[in-house]
């Protein structure tokens, strides 16, 4: 159970704070997340702090691979202004 | 809001304030402040129009981190080419940007400013943001420091805040009601969820509102900058202007809303443009009569460097920096002496211009009947006179001038017209920008004008002007309208917007 950040990345630090299990750690070109350490805050907080205060959609997925921000969640962006 | 020369009351004004030179209206803002608060501005770039021609400030970016999401923010940070808050090149450790700090100051010794302005929220990253602010503090004490912030974290930090030299904040403050704020603020991050809508928006308010309390109870001088979005928060920005006016904050700064499509923004991405010169000024006026205004703010980038309008950022990237040995007790004292010096010359300024108010007042002033006010743009590279090409203007300043004298109200960017090379090729589109520009301007004062750029301003109803070339702005501004009272040109209109009206 981990979660993953991807390259959308813009490495802005806002989640390595939060992490509780100081799974976050500063790496080139982005942030990652330690898969061993990660527990999804469970225990800890009812959502996941990295992904509860990233501002880029789509830059953390779950262990499906699935976005917790999809596109147009964050930003109200409408999905086809964003692919424009 | 009067020009000094003709305005007797501006003799007894506190020292400390500035002369008709240099943008002009320094005295607009500064002279209703009280002696104590003048006395901490007076040699900030950002808070005194005449001061930004001699004092220079920077911003070093260590806080990239953000709590909250605004519509005109998009979260990406490395373009050198734009201008514009929120964007910066090169992100700092503490300890790196302490090193920066120390050697700008000791390579441009009109440095007295270092602002924490983001890319994020200074505030949301307290750990990196209260570092620097400690080392400086111990390592350059000749140095002021200020912070910007969304607020939303500011009451938690306050206590720590005041135990630096940290006696200017700037809290960015778009409304007092939820429901404006909603259609401004997608998200905040509060109490370790991601909250949205009405609900965000009502916490962010009630947090700046604490937070601009809890500064002024401690004497910290509070600013507060508002982005002006039309037909979002235009009409609400009165509202919100007489209530921090009366929690205590000293100085307001509507800024206009920066919405290109290719930032990527919400709001550029979905066609919400920003005010026109002529709105902004218009709710600058309108706030005015509660609040002092502030209106040369150029929204520098969060990693600007140097005086106001110029960015000296590229000869201090981190490897230059790191090549830089700083002995910063001995630049202390270089820059002490060139304090001193500015400070004689601005004392100078001051003494010549107060002895020009008193001859004034001992011939007395002649009373002309109120003609209506007109705007004049002017084209300047600084020092208070008209000493730049139009072609060559990348900014005009903007007065309007009244039978009650000049005052600054703003200044406008554009691209210069000629670059100074020998042709000029896309001479006429950029021409056209610049006309756009001076909309609403009815002549235009530079040095000097070509012939081609000539015809087209007098086709648009705008008078260029080279006549006054090195003259004072202000001076200038003033001999012209009179020209054009002289000349039945302030009598005609008024007929024009009586019968409009």
């Amino acid at each position: 159970m981990a979660l993953e950040i991807i390259e959308s990345c813009t490495s802005c630090w806002a989640c390595q704070p939060l992490c509780p299990s100081k799974a976050i750690f500063e790496a080139k070109p982005h942030f990652l997340i330690d898969p061993v350490k990660c527990t999804e805050c469970a225990g800890d907080f009812e959502d996941p702090q990295c992904a509860t205060i990233c501002p880029i959609e789509g830059a953390i997925l779950n262990e499906d691979g699935v976005p917790l921000n999809p596109p147009g969640s964050l930003t109200g962006i409408p999905i086809l202004k964003l692919a424009a | 809001m009067q020009l000094p020369v003709i305005n007797n009351a501006v003799a007894e004004a506190p020292k400390g304030g500035c002369s008709a030179g240099s943008c002009g209206s320094t005295d607009d803002q500064m002279n209703h402040l009280p002696e104590h608060i003048r006395e901490k501005v007076f040699n900030h770039p950002c808070y005194s129009e005449e001061a930004h021609h001699y004092f220079a400030r920077m911003h070093v970016a260590v806080a990239p981190a953000c709590n909250i999401q605004c519509h005109y923010c998009n979260r990406k940070y490395d373009c050198a080419n734009e201008s514009r808050p929120g964007v910066v090149s090169e992100l700092h450790h503490p300890v790196q940007a302490v090193k920066k700090v120390l050697a700008v100051a000791a390579t441009i010794p009109q440095m007295t400013v270092l602002g924490i302005a983001g890319p994020g929220d200074p505030l949301a990253n307290p750990e990196r943001t209260f570092e620097t602010f400690r080392m400086l503090s111990e390592q350059a004490p000749d140095i002021k420091l200020c912070v910007s912030t969304n607020g939303l974290s500011l009451p938690d930090n306050v206590e720590e805040l005041a135990k630096y030299n940290i006696d200017h904040v700037t809290i960015t403050i778009n409304c007092v009601d939820p429901n404006v704020g909603s259609k401004i603020y997608p998200w905040i991050f509060w109490k370790n969820k991601r909250i949205k809508g009405r609900e965000a928006a009502a916490i962010l308010i009630e947090q700046q509102q604490k937070g601009l309390e809890m500064l002024v109870a401690k004497g910290i001088l509070v600013k507060v900058n508002s982005v002006m979005i039309p037909g979002v928060n235009d009409k609400h920005l009165e509202e919100v202007s007489k209530i921090v006016k009366a929690k205590g904050a000293f100085l307001h700064n509507v800024m206009p809303l920066i919405s290109e499509a290719e930032h990527g923004t919400y709001y550029g991405l979905t066609g919400q443009r920003g005010p026109t010169h002529e709105e902004l000024q218009a709710l600058q006026d309108a706030c005015e009569g509660d609040m002092n205004m502030m209106r040369h703010c150029r929204q520098c980038r969060a990693d600007a460097v140097g005086l106001l309008g110029e960015d000296r950022g590229a000869e201090f990237t981190m490897d230059k920096v790191e090549q830089m040995e700083i002995n910063y007790p001995e630049a202390m004292k270089m820059r002490a002496e060139v304090h001193a010096a500015i400070n004689e010359e601005l004392e100078s300024k001051r003494i010549a211009k107060e002895s020009k108010v008193q001859l004034v007042s001992i011939q007395g002033v002649q009373k002309i009947a109120a003609t209506r006010p007109v705007l004049i743009a002017v084209a300047t590279k600084g020092n208070g006179l008209i000493n730049e090409h139009f072609g060559h203007a990348g900014e005009f300043l903007i007065y309007e001038a009244s039978s009650e004298g000049a005052r600054f109200i703003g200044h406008r960017k554009t691209t210069p017209y000629c670059e100074g090379g020998d042709t000029c090729g896309d001479g006429e589109s950029v021409l056209d920008k610049t006309l756009k520009v001076l909309a609403g301007c009815e002549a235009v004062l530079c040095s000097k004008v070509g012939y081609e750029p000539w015809g087209q301003l007098e086709a648009a109803g705008i008078q260029p002007n080279g006549e006054h070339a090195m003259e004072p702005i202000e001076d200038a501004v003033l001999k012209v309208y009179e020209e054009m009272r002289v000349a039945g040109k302030l009598d005609a209109k008024v007929t024009e917007h009586q019968k409009a009206a």
